[in-house]
């Protein structure tokens, strides 16, 4: 509990800004039938990185990391809408998207785990591949759906609450069970915490770092129909652009070390929570254009800077030790 | 009769003279008032068992740690060095068991590295390939100075290593462990080296784990334990088995065995048939009964622990088989190992036994959880059963089974990883030094918990580098040297530990 302190603390802070800049930014009204608010348009557009975020931190907890998720936003959400202008029936279609997904998954986890090559470097091959697939399904075009149903996943609502947020709710309860009730996440824990000795111990910690690859595919794989289901087209070139550096952000703000071992889904939730407030607030306090990039850089830095606990430790002493000087001039 | 001899040797003045030398480590006294002198011209080797002081004596001399007390004299002068940089510049060159060279560069660059010949601001190339070829040919060695390093073996390359320093004026030569990753041709001609450089008056410090090169290379040898100096020896007056008490600290008297009347072993649990693994174990061959305790003995890197890795699949062996229970078993893997009803404790606590991260429970389970795979949890009433008995049965303290294990001590620590394998109740369990470096309390527990274990009917390999309680707990010994099983003896009333370090030192032969 104390670990998710400071990503409450943050979320807090953020939150009180805009509370600031915009009065009514705690208020949540039901307007033709749908929930409405500032809290919950965060909800609803964070969604999508919540759910990459939450694959990307069983992938970092093995000690790996997962750079392509940001394509196979794309191909999935590619591949849906495809199948959706095709007449292929929104099942199919979604089976498809999914199903591919997790093939990419499967491919990451093998380059890991049995052909030994480092995460950062088997990832990055998708990264970069997986733009050219997403662009090769689409054919370089935008594709356009106008479908009722593919649109509910992104931007459909189910008893007054967005089905995006919905979904997440289902994708983070799944999770839960898998790592925390069943052993999934004390096994992952062990092969991210010591590899040998996990092995010694008679894990089977290849399938472990393949199925945990395969998983954060998957969620990337929801979010890119999300997207694409949210915009009701399919861009290659774009979708879930550079989303894979947001995840990782939301994972080591949420309390996961990059190192691997223990984590923490509640702390990634948070800390994806906490990066799409920040999206939020550059728009609500009118930061220009030109230096949202620059003014996300410096917040991100101060976030960082605050969970580092040596950081904290120099800061406060610093501190205690001019209080203690004042106190013998006083 | 002594003193005339000395005087007929006429020692020479030592190059290097440390006296007196203390180094303390927070909780652990490292150094105690060690003397010790290197003479130009001699091969002069450190003999100690692992935490004898060796490297760290090796790392005051070279400046990486100051000294605490005690003075250091190079040619009669005091000296003080403050990194291996400053040692090196006034003579004294080490080259460590891990080479520390870059393999991507070529020969020449990695002699002449930092201090290249230049002309007019550029690197002379022509003089510097020419300058060290020269230097390799007094070496005797033989190479393309351009190509490389990485295209010659590692036998090869401790030479450049060693051609490097020399060429920095070395007058004191430190080699640590160089030979353990050589085979023995390439040990041969590492030697011939060692001969060239000590016929040019060149003092080598030599740190081996293997006896025969000592004796083959050696002059003199200094022997230290637990941080203090046994003595200095000429290499001819020492035998085997003296150096190896010596090394030990044996005392040479009976000692009381832990097992009552001998036991007859009829039902052979575990048998490996001519199992090796080349570079790391010679083939062996060696039976294990039901409820039988089997001992191995053996200085450090002698094989001990690549047995017991073979026996649990954590290696693969590189020939030979294995029958459990009379049925050849394929033990590719330690989870098909453990499908056999094997466990291993392995040596290393930190390194490949516990996940330092995870609460006790955690760890004790862990082996148990694997075998059920991920989507059969071990129901969480029967988790804090098990590891409620195993705290209170191994008395690890403290008794709360979330703390996380990195917070233990060595000695609960090597219980919590005796209970992850006790709960799976193995047929055979190994213990790769089970009692190093936990108190005398926790070691005297885990000897009274191997005896009622092998009385219960479980089979144990028990590795330990303390021969007396090899000899306390076994009923027969396996005795290792320069990996090769060398002899298997039954632990009867002619079993002593002077004899096992006679089989050490002769390396079985008679």
């Amino acid at each position: 509990m104390r670990r998710l302190l400071w990503p409450l603390v943050i979320l807090a802070a953020l939150l009180a800004v805009n509370v600031l800049f915009t009065p009514g930014f705690f208020s949540i009204q039901v307007r033709e039938g749908h929930l409405y608010g500032s809290l919950i348009d965060i909800l609803r557009f964070g969604a999508p990185l919540i759910l990459v975020a939450l694959g990307m931190t069983l992938v970092i907890a093995t000690g790996g990391i997962d750079l392509s998720v940001g394509s196979v936003v794309a191909i999935s959400g590619a591949l849906a809408c495809l199948q959706i202008s095709q007449d292929a029936g929104v099942f199919t279609a979604v089976v498809l998207a999914l199903g591919l997904s997790v093939a990419l998954g499967v491919w990451n986890g093998f380059l890991v785990a049995n052909a030994g090559i480092q995460p950062i470097i088997a990832t990055l091959i998708l990264m970069v591949a997986g733009r050219g697939l997403a662009q090769l399904i689409t054919d370089g075009q935008i594709i356009t759906v106008n479908d009722p149903a593919f649109k509910l996943i992104g931007g459909g609502y189910l008893l007054t609450v967005p089905f995006g947020i919905l979904l997440v709710l289902a994708v983070l309860a799944v999770t839960a069970f898998l790592t925390r009730r069943l052993a999934l996440g004390m096994l992952i824990e062990a092969v991210g915490g010591n590899a040998e000795a996990s092995r010694l111990a008679g894990i089977r910690a290849r399938g472990i770092i393949v199925m945990v690859y395969a998983f954060a595919a998957l969620c990337a794989g929801v979010a890119g129909l999300m997207i694409s289901s949210n915009v009701s087209s399919a861009d290659g070139n774009n979708a879930g652009l550079w989303i894979e550096l947001d995840a990782i952000l939301a994972v080591v703000i949420g309390g996961t070390s990059l190192a691997g071992g223990r984590f923490s889904l509640a702390g990634t939730v948070l800390g994806a929570l906490i990066i799409q407030t920040l999206t939020t607030t550059i728009y609500s306090i009118g930061v220009p254009p030109e230096t949202t990039l620059l003014f996300k850089a410096l917040v991100v830095t101060v976030v960082c800077l605050l969970q580092s606990a040596a950081f904290r430790e120099k800061v406060f002493k610093r501190r205690a030790r001019t209080a203690g000087a004042q106190e013998v001039a006083a | 009769m002594k003193k005339e001899r000395d005087v007929v040797m006429a020692v020479p003045e030592p190059i290097l003279r440390m006296t007196g030398i203390g180094k303390q480590f927070p909780g652990v006294k490292a150094l105690d008032g060690v003397d010790f002198r290197l003479l130009p011209g001699e091969v002069h080797a450190l003999m100690g068992e692992n935490g004898a002081g060796k490297s760290t004596l090796i790392k005051v001399l070279t400046g990486v740690h100051p000294v605490d007390t005690g003075t250091i004299d190079l040619d009669g002068v005091p000296v003080a060095f403050t990194g291996p940089l400053e040692a090196q510049r006034a003579g004294i060159s080490t080259v460590y068991q891990e080479v520390n060279l870059c393999t991507n560069l070529s020969v020449a660059e990695n002699i002449f590295i930092g201090r290249e010949p230049r002309k007019r601001g550029r690197i002379d190339w022509k003089r510097m390939r020419a300058r060290a070829a020269e230097l390799l040919a007094r070496l005797d060695l033989d190479l393309d100075v351009s190509a490389p390093l990485e295209a010659y073996s590692l036998a090869v390359r401790q030479m450049v290593a060693i051609a490097r320093a020399v060429d920095i004026e070395a007058r004191v030569l430190i080699l640590d462990e160089p030979t353990s990753s050589l085979d023995a041709g390439e040990v041969a001609q590492l030697f011939k080296v060692m001969r060239t450089l000590k016929g040019e008056g060149i003092a080598i410090l030599f740190v081996s784990h293997f006896l025969d090169q000592i004796y083959e290379i050696a002059d003199r040898m200094t022997i230290l334990r637990n941080g203090r100096r046994v003595g200095e020896y000429l290499v001819s007056e020492l035998s085997q088995v003296e150096l190896v008490g010596k090394m030990i600290g044996q005392e040479l008297k009976e000692l009381e065995r832990l097992h009552g009347e001998a036991k007859r072993f009829d039902a052979p649990l575990v048998e490996a048939r001519e199992l090796g693994r080349p570079g790391a174990i010679e083939p062996f061959t060696l039976t294990i009964h039901e409820g039988e305790v089997v001992g191995l003995a053996g200085l450090l890197g002698s094989g001990r622990t690549e047995v017991a890795r073979l026996l649990f699949g954590a290696d693969h062996a590189g020939g030979g088989e294995i029958a459990v229970g009379g049925t050849p078993a394929a033990l590719r893997t330690p989870r098909a190992a453990m499908g056999h009803g094997i466990a291993f404790c392995s040596e290393d606590r930190k390194a490949d036994g516990l996940v330092p991260d995870l609460t006790v429970r955690e760890n004790i389970i862990l082996a148990l959880q694997a075998t059920r795979g991920w989507t059969r949890p071990v129901p969480r009433e029967q988790q804090d059963a098990l590891v409620g008995k195993y705290i209170k049965a191994l008395k690890i303290s403290p008794p709360h089974p979330e703390h996380l294990v990195r917070n233990l001590s060595g000695g609960n620590q090597q219980k919590v990883l005796l209970a992850r394998w006790l709960i799976l109740e193995p047929r055979l369990l190994i213990l790769d030094e089970p009692t190093r470096g936990i108190d005398v309390g926790a070691k005297a527990e885990i000897q009274r918990l191997v005896v009622e274990l092998s009385d219960g009917g479980m089979a144990v390999l028990f590795i330990s580098a303390e021969l007396e309680e090899v000899l306390r707990l076994s009923h027969k010994v396996g005795v290792l040297r320069d990996r090769r099983l060398v002899a298997q003896l039954p632990n009867d009333e002619e079993l002593t530990t002077e004899v096992l370090m006679e089989t050490i030192a002769s390396g079985g032969r008679p």
